[in-house]
C-alpha cells in the first residue's frame, strides 16, 4: 500500500517518504527513550522491545496473510507506534500488558481500517486507553523499577494523582505541594512518577525542536494545545489557587507535552489545514483540563486526543484549505 | 376497528390476570427466600421467622429485621446503602445484640466489573466478619482507618464502609432510640494532618 | 418453504444479529457472559414464538389501520407473562437481565417478524419462523457472550480457567462493540455473504 497524504492541489513532488518522516519521529523520540532507560533500567528496555517487536510482527502477519498486501513494516510506522506505546505505559507495567497493547494498537486500531493512512484513531493512544480500561490495576501502578541512575524521588504516585487525592480529602494545593516537596525545576528535568516517556520535559522539547527543524510537523497543533491549557487553567487558578492547579504545573506534569508533541501531531489522525489544526489543539487542551479539574480520572490527555481524533473528519470538512489561485 | 382492539385488549388483560394470579405466590416466595437467605447469612443462628421493622433515621426510612433465639433478640439485619462509583451500594449488615458486626452481604451494586464489583468477594467482604466497631476504626486505610480498600477501587470501598457505618448508626438508633448521624454519600473523613498516601494501588496486599 | 428450512434460515441466512443487525440494544447490553446472553436469547425466543402464533391466528380479523397497536398489545402481553414467570421461577436471571426483559416489547426483531412474516402465514409456519429466528438470536447472543466472557473475565459459562481478571474492556460497553464487529466479520467470512 502506498503512503498517500490527502491534501488539496497543487501537489509538488518532494523528496519526502513515509520512511524518512517516521525515522525522524523515532530520532525525535530518542532523548525521551534514553531518559526513560536511564531512570527505569532494564525493565524499560524490555517494555520497549516487547512493544516494538510485537507491533512490527503483527503488522507483518496481517499484511502478509490476511490482507495479502505488500508488506509495510519497512516504512517504520509500526516501529513508531511501538515506541510511543511503550513510552505511554507505566514504567513497572508487566510485559504481557505491553504485548496485548501492541496487538490491539496494530491489529485493531490500525489494520482493521486498512493500515497506515486509513486509521481513525492514533493507535498508540487508543491502545493506551484500551489498556487503562482493561487492566486498571496494572495501568495505575506507578511503582518504579530499578534504573541505572538512582533518584531520590518523592513518591511512586503521579503528581496529578496525588493532587486529585489530596483535593478529594479537602487539603489545599499549597499543603499538598509542601507535603510532596514539589518543585517546578524538578518537573522540568526529571519528573519521576507517570508514564515511562513523561519523565523529562526537556527531553520531549528537544524532540519537538528536532521535528520542527526537520519540518516533519508544523507547530500549530502543539502550540494551540499548550496555549489552551495555559489559558484555561490560568483562569481557574486566578479564581481559586487553592483548588485549581496553576498553568505551569498543568503544562509540565502528566502527558500534555508527550501527547501534544508526538501523538496529537500524527498526520493520519489530525486535521489537514493549519486552521483545522488549531481547532483540534484547542479541543484537546479544553478536554484535557476539563477531565483534570472535574473528571474522576486524574489525567485526561489520552482521552482528549482520542475524542478529538473522532471529530477530525468534521474539522477537515469545516476548514477546507483555499484552492490554489483563488482569492 | 375499536371493537377489535377492545377485544384484543380484553383478552390480553384476562390472560395477564390469570398468569398474575398463578405466579403471585411463587414470586412472593422467591422474594421472601432471597431476603431470608441474606438474613441467614449475616446474623447468628436464630429460630422462628425474622421480624420486619423499620426506623426513621436522618430523614430516611431504614428497613431492618429482628431475629430471635429462644425468645431473646439474637441480632438485627439492617439494610443500608452509600453511593459508590456506579450508583448506590446496598449492603445488608448483621449486627448482634451486643453491637458487633456479625457479617455483611451485598444486596445490590452496580460497580465496575473487575474493580469495584469485587466488593462482593470474600477477600474484601470478610474484613467485616465478626468486627467489633469499638476496636476497629471503620474507614479505609487511606482515610486513616483499618479496612484495606479493594485494589484501585477506593470509592467503592469507601461506599461499603460508609454503608456499614450507616447500618451501625441505625443499630444504635434501634437500641438507644437516639437520633443517629447518618450520611448517604461515600464521605471522606477530614484528613488529620497525615501525609498524602501512596498511590491507592500500592496499599492492599 | 419446508418447516425445517423455516427454522434453519434464522440460524444462518437470516441470522437476526449477524446478518439482519436487528435488536442491537439488548445484544450489546446483556451479553456480558454466555449465560446472560443465552438467557436473553431464550426469553426473546419465548415471546417471538408465542406472539408470532397469536398474531398469525388473529391477523385476518384485525383491520389494517390498527394492526400495529394490536401487535404491540399482543407482544406486550406475552412479555409481561414472561416477566411474571421469570420473576417467580428464575429470580436471579430476572435480576441480571433487569430492564431488558420489559424492553423485549420494543425489540425490532419481534415486531419485525410479526409484520414481515406472521401476519401473512399460517400459525404453524409462524411458530417455526419464530423458533428459527429465536434460535438464531439465542445462538448469536450466546456466542457473543461467550467471547466476551472468555476475553473479559477468563471464564466459560461461569467456570474460571485463569486466575484473576481478563481483559476488562470486553465486559464493559466498548468490548461489546468490538467483539460484535469482529464476530460479524468472521460470520460473513465463513458464510461468504459478502
Amino acid at each position: 500500500m502506498s503512503k498517500v497524504l490527502v491534501s488539496p492541489s497543487p501537489h509538488i513532488h518532494a523528496d519526502i517518504s513515509t520512511a524518512r518522516i517516521m525515522r525522524d519521529v523515532v530520532i525525535a523520540l530518542l532523548p525521551s527513550v534514553a531518559v526513560s532507560i536511564l531512570y527505569y533500567g532494564w525493565h524499560s528496555v524490555m517494555l520497549l522491545a516487547v512493544s516494538v517487536i510485537t507491533c512490527i510482527l503483527v503488522e507483518y502477519l496481517i499484511t502478509r496473510f490476511l490482507l495479502k498486501n505488500p508488506c509495510t513494516i519497512s516504512d517504520w510506522s509500526a516501529a513508531v507506534t511501538g515506541v510511543l506505546l511503550a513510552l505511554n505505559l507505566p514504567p513497572a507495567c508487566p510485559w504481557w500488558v505491553a504485548m496485548i497493547g501492541a496487538i490491539f494498537a496494530i491489529g485493531v486500531v490500525k489494520m482493521t481500517f486498512g493500515g497506515l493512512g486509513q486509521n481513525l484513531f492514533n493507535p498508540a493512544i487508543a491502545s493506551r486507553v484500551f489498556l487503562l480500561v482493561s487492566f486498571p490495576v496494572a495501568m495505575t501502578n506507578w511503582a518504579r523499577p530499578a534504573g541505572f541512575l538512582n533518584v531520590d524521588a518523592t513518591s511512586g504516585a503521579t503528581l496529578l494523582g496525588t493532587v486529585k487525592e489530596g483535593l478529594a480529602k479537602g487539603d489545599t494545593l499549597s499543603q499538598i505541594f509542601a507535603a510532596n516537596d514539589f518543585s517546578y525545576l524538578q518537573t522540568l528535568f526529571i519528573n519521576i512518577g507517570g508514564s515511562a516517556g513523561e519523565i523529562s520535559a526537556i527531553a520531549i522539547l528537544v524532540g519537538f525542536i528536532y521535528l520542527l527543524a526537520r519540518k516533519v510537523i508544523r507547530p500549530h497543533i502543539t502550540l494551540s494545545i499548550w496555549a489552551t491549557v495555559i489559558v484555561f487553567s490560568g483562569i481557574f487558578w486566578l479564581i481559586n489557587p487553592d483548588q485549581y492547579t496553576d498553568p505551569l504545573f498543568n503544562l509540565l506534569t502528566g502527558g500534555v507535552l508527550l501527547g501534544s508533541v508526538f501523538m496529537a501531531t500524527d498526520y493520519v489522525t489530525s486535521p489537514m489545514s493549519a486552521r483545522g489544526g488549531i481547532v483540534f489543539g484547542v479541543g484537546i487542551g479544553l478536554l484535557t483540563m476539563l477531565i483534570r479539574y472535574f473528571g474522576s480520572y486524574p489525567e485526561g490527555v489520552s482521552f482528549a486526543i482520542l475524542i478529538m481524533n473522532s471529530v477530525v473528519p468534521l474539522i477537515n470538512k469545516a476548514f477546507k484549505q483555499k484552492k490554489y489561485g483563488r482569492a | 376497528m375499536v371493537l377489535c382492539l377492545g377485544i384484543i385488549c380484553l383478552v390480553s388483560s384476562a390472560v395477564l390476570a390469570g398468569v398474575y394470579a398463578l405466579t403471585k405466590e411463587p414470586i412472593a416466595a422467591a422474594a421472601a427466600a432471597k431476603t431470608n437467605n441474606a438474613i441467614t447469612q449475616v446474623v447468628p443462628a436464630y429460630d422462628g421467622e425474622p421480624e420486619a421493622a423499620s426506623i426513621e433515621a436522618g430523614g430516611q426510612q431504614y428497613d431492618y429485621y429482628i431475629v430471635k433465639k429462644d425468645g431473646e433478640v439474637a441480632g438485627y439485619a439492617i439494610t443500608a446503602s452509600a453511593t459508590g462509583f456506579g450508583g448506590p451500594v446496598t449492603v445488608m449488615v448483621g449486627v448482634t445484640a451486643d453491637g458487633t458486626v456479625y457479617n455483611t452481604s451485598v444486596l445490590s451494586q452496580s460497580e465496575t466489573p473487575g474493580l469495584g464489583a469485587k466488593c462482593t468477594e470474600p477477600e474484601f467482604a470478610d474484613q467485616f466478619k465478626n468486627l467489633d466497631p469499638a476496636s476497629v476504626k471503620l474507614a479505609v486505610t487511606k482515610d486513616g482507618g483499618d479496612i484495606d480498600a479493594i485494589t484501585a477501587s477506593t470509592i467503592t470501598s469507601r461506599a461499603y464502609v460508609g454503608a456499614v457505618n450507616n447500618a451501625l448508626a441505625v443499630y444504635r438508633a434501634i437500641v438507644e432510640g437516639s437520633t443517629p448521624d447518618v450520611s448517604t454519600g461515600a464521605t471522606v473523613p477530614a484528613a488529620d494532618g497525615q501525609d498524602a498516601e501512596e498511590c491507592q494501588t500500592q496499599q492492599s496486599k | 418453504m419446508g418447516k425445517f428450512r423455516l427454522i434453519t434460515k434464522g440460524l444462518v441466512k437470516e441470522n437476526p444479529t449477524f446478518v439482519l443487525l436487528l435488536g442491537m440494544c439488548p445484544t450489546l447490553a446483556t451479553t456480558t457472559s454466555a449465560i446472560n446472553g443465552m438467557g436473553m436469547g431464550l426469553a426473546t425466543m419465548f415471546v417471538l414464538v408465542l406472539s408470532n402464533m397469536a398474531i398469525s391466528a388473529t391477523a385476518p380479523y384485525i383491520p389494517d389501520k390498527v394492526r400495529i397497536p394490536a401487535y404491540i398489545v399482543i407482544i406486550a402481553a406475552f412479555v409481561t407473562v414472561l416477566q411474571f414467570i421469570m420473576q417467580a421461577y428464575t429470580p436471579a436471571m430476572y435480576e441480571t437481565l433487569g430492564l431488558f426483559i420489559p424492553l423485549i416489547v420494543v425489540n425490532c426483531i419481534v415486531l419485525g417478524r410479526a409484520e414481515a412474516f406472521a401476519n401473512k402465514n399460517s400459525v404453524i409456519d409462524s411458530a417455526c419462523d419464530g423458533l428459527g429466528i429465536g434460535l438464531g438470536f439465542t445462538m448469536s447472543l450466546t456466542i457473543l457472550g461467550l467471547v466476551r466472557e472468555i476475553l473479559g473475565s477468563g471464564s466459560v459459562f461461569g467456570f474460571k480457567f485463569i486466575e484473576g481478571d481478563g481483559i476488562l474492556a470486553f465486559v464493559l460497553a466498548p468490548g461489546a462493540f468490538l467483539a460484535l464487529a469482529y464476530l460479524i466479520v468472521i460470520f460473513r467470512k465463513i458464510t461468504r455473504m459478502n
